[in-house]
């Protein structure tokens, strides 16, 4: 027995295995307090502005995703996803630091080869992939 | 210049390295190496606009300390070899391009350094140049936009993952004798393991690191004892203990003189995950370093193993499995010539 023997199944021993409970952990706190931080939003905007509930939430979305856009211009976003993982991933945050780091990664090559032409890159397919759900779903609720 | 066992190149009359020069970003800068640059940039962009072209600048700035300190005008140089990571190898040829010199442009993905040196010695042995430039590049953010995802992009990487070196190496190989010797090359064969994550090239490039060390050994008739430090490109943390495994299956022990430049560039607690990556990884700590302590005695003889995966993002996603290679020069310490400098 021996790498040389079989180095697909031999190497696993020397590849360090993610810390799965740690990270876990991490992406539940780190996601959970994205939505408390969203949900307090939504309702302490619906207290001061008098809005109904369903723009109140909009509302919240677009200032999170303005928040994750900016994190993301600063260069903070990633270090975040680095220690929440999936959790970063929770909400439209996900989707704006996916579309924003690719404009700005792109902006080099001009704003519409680049910026516009790059910008769904990485989004591209959660955007498909939504419509296609959201479209499927509704489709389900006329049947039903 | 002469041919031993399969893979070994042996150059009997004198080639050396005239001089070698290494231009760095910030954080190699802050590295536990960072003293022996010769350019240290205070940022990723290195005064440019984009990091394309920071990269670009890098090369051009390694290039030309490297001839300034040989005393030698682009003019003089019969050859200039390079390659780097960019498709088409754009910053090589870019510089190329600003230089009176004849070029041949190489891709050894990371092990492009000893590739470009090795063959550079072969052509300065064989009289086909009196004087040839090597040079090679790395930069971690266009490598990553090139080869992963957009730099700002939140994903959470394991903690296999390497982390792409920013700086350029070039050294000059001519005839006339020099502080460094260039003894042989041994020129690695494509080995693929079989594995298939990007993120984890140090275990896909491990086995061909030891294929082309093993080889180096049985080739020459030498063994660990006969180097001060055999030293390989960017198998980082996890490869290059993997490497030093395969290499005592085969009965080769080099832990007492194994070293990995992917881990000796940064400090353990500077965040790059497993260790340093990419072309510049080997060619600036042997330029940058690995030279010093040759010419200052604390080394006679260095194994420099580079190692490259040959990463294809297209074969990646149609699950083809990641080639890699190494090719290993040994560097000998000359006998000391009293006008040049380091």
């Amino acid at each position: 027995m021996g790498l040389r023997t079989d180095y697909l199944r031999e190497v696993k021993a020397f590849q360090p295995s993610p810390p799965y409970a740690a990270n876990a952990a991490k992406a539940f706190l780190a996601g959970g307090a994205l939505c408390a931080l969203a949900q307090w939003l939504a309702e302490w905007h619906g207290r001061l502005v008098v809005a109904s509930p369903l723009a109140a939430q909009l509302w919240a979305a677009a200032v999170m995703a303005g928040l994750a856009i900016a994190l993301t211009a600063v260069g903070k976003y990633d270090d975040f996803s680095q220690f929440a993982g999936a959790g970063a991933t929770m909400l439209i945050t996900g989707l704006a630091n996916a579309l924003a780091s690719a404009a700005i990664e792109h902006r080099s090559e001009g704003w519409t080869a680049g910026v516009a032409g790059q910008m769904l890159k990485v989004g591209g397919a959660a955007i498909i992939y939504g419509i296609i759900a959201a479209y499927a779903l509704g489709l389900c609720w006329l049947w039903l | 210049m002469r041919r031993t066992g399969k893979q070994t190149w042996v150059f009997d009359e004198g080639v050396y390295i005239q001089a070698a020069a290494a231009a760095v970003g910030p954080l190699e800068a802050d590295g536990p190496l960072g003293r022996y640059f010769d350019v240290c940039h205070r940022d990723l962009y290195c005064g440019e606009k984009t990091w394309e072209l920071a990269e670009r600048r890098l090369m051009r700035e390694a290039v030309a300390h490297c001839l300034q300190k040989a005393g030698v005008s682009a003019e003089e140089v019969d050859l200039f070899l390079a390659g780097d990571l960019l498709n088409q190898s754009a910053t090589s040829n870019y510089v190329a391009r600003e230089l009176p010199i004849p070029f041949l442009c190489l891709f050894g993905a990371c092990s492009t350094s000893m590739q470009t040196l090795a063959a550079a010695a072969a052509l300065v042995a064989g009289g086909l140049a009196d004087r040839a430039l090597v040079a090679t590049s790395s930069h971690n953010a266009t490598a990553e936009r090139q080869f992963r995802y957009p730099t700002e992009l939140g994903v959470q990487k394991p903690k296999t993952a390497t982390f792409t070196v920013t700086g350029a190496g070039a050294a000059l190989v001519g005839r006339t004798p020099g502080r460094w010797r260039l003894r042989a090359a041994t020129i690695g064969k494509v080995i693929d393991a079989g594995l298939k994550n990007p993120l984890d090239m140090g275990a896909a490039m491990a086995p061909a690191a030891a294929d082309t060390i093993e080889q180096h050994f049985r080739d020459l008739g030498t063994s660990p004892d006969d180097y001060d430090l055999i030293v390989t490109g960017d198998l980082s943390r996890v490869g290059s203990v993997i490497a030093r495994e395969l290499l005592a299956e085969a009965g080769f022990d080099v832990s007492d003189v194994y070293n990995d430049c992917g881990l000796m560039i940064y400090r353990p607690d500077q965040d790059v995950f497993a260790g340093g990556s990419g072309c510049a990884c080997s060619a600036v700590v042997t330029y940058g370093y690995l030279l010093k302590t040759l010419s200052e005695g604390t080394f006679r003889r260095l194994l420099v193993v580079a190692t490259g995966a040959l990463l294809s993002q297209t074969m990646v996603q149609q699950k083809q499995s990641i080639p890699a290679i190494a090719h290993g020069v040994v560097i000998e310490a000359a006998e000391p010539e009293p006008h040049s400098s380091p």
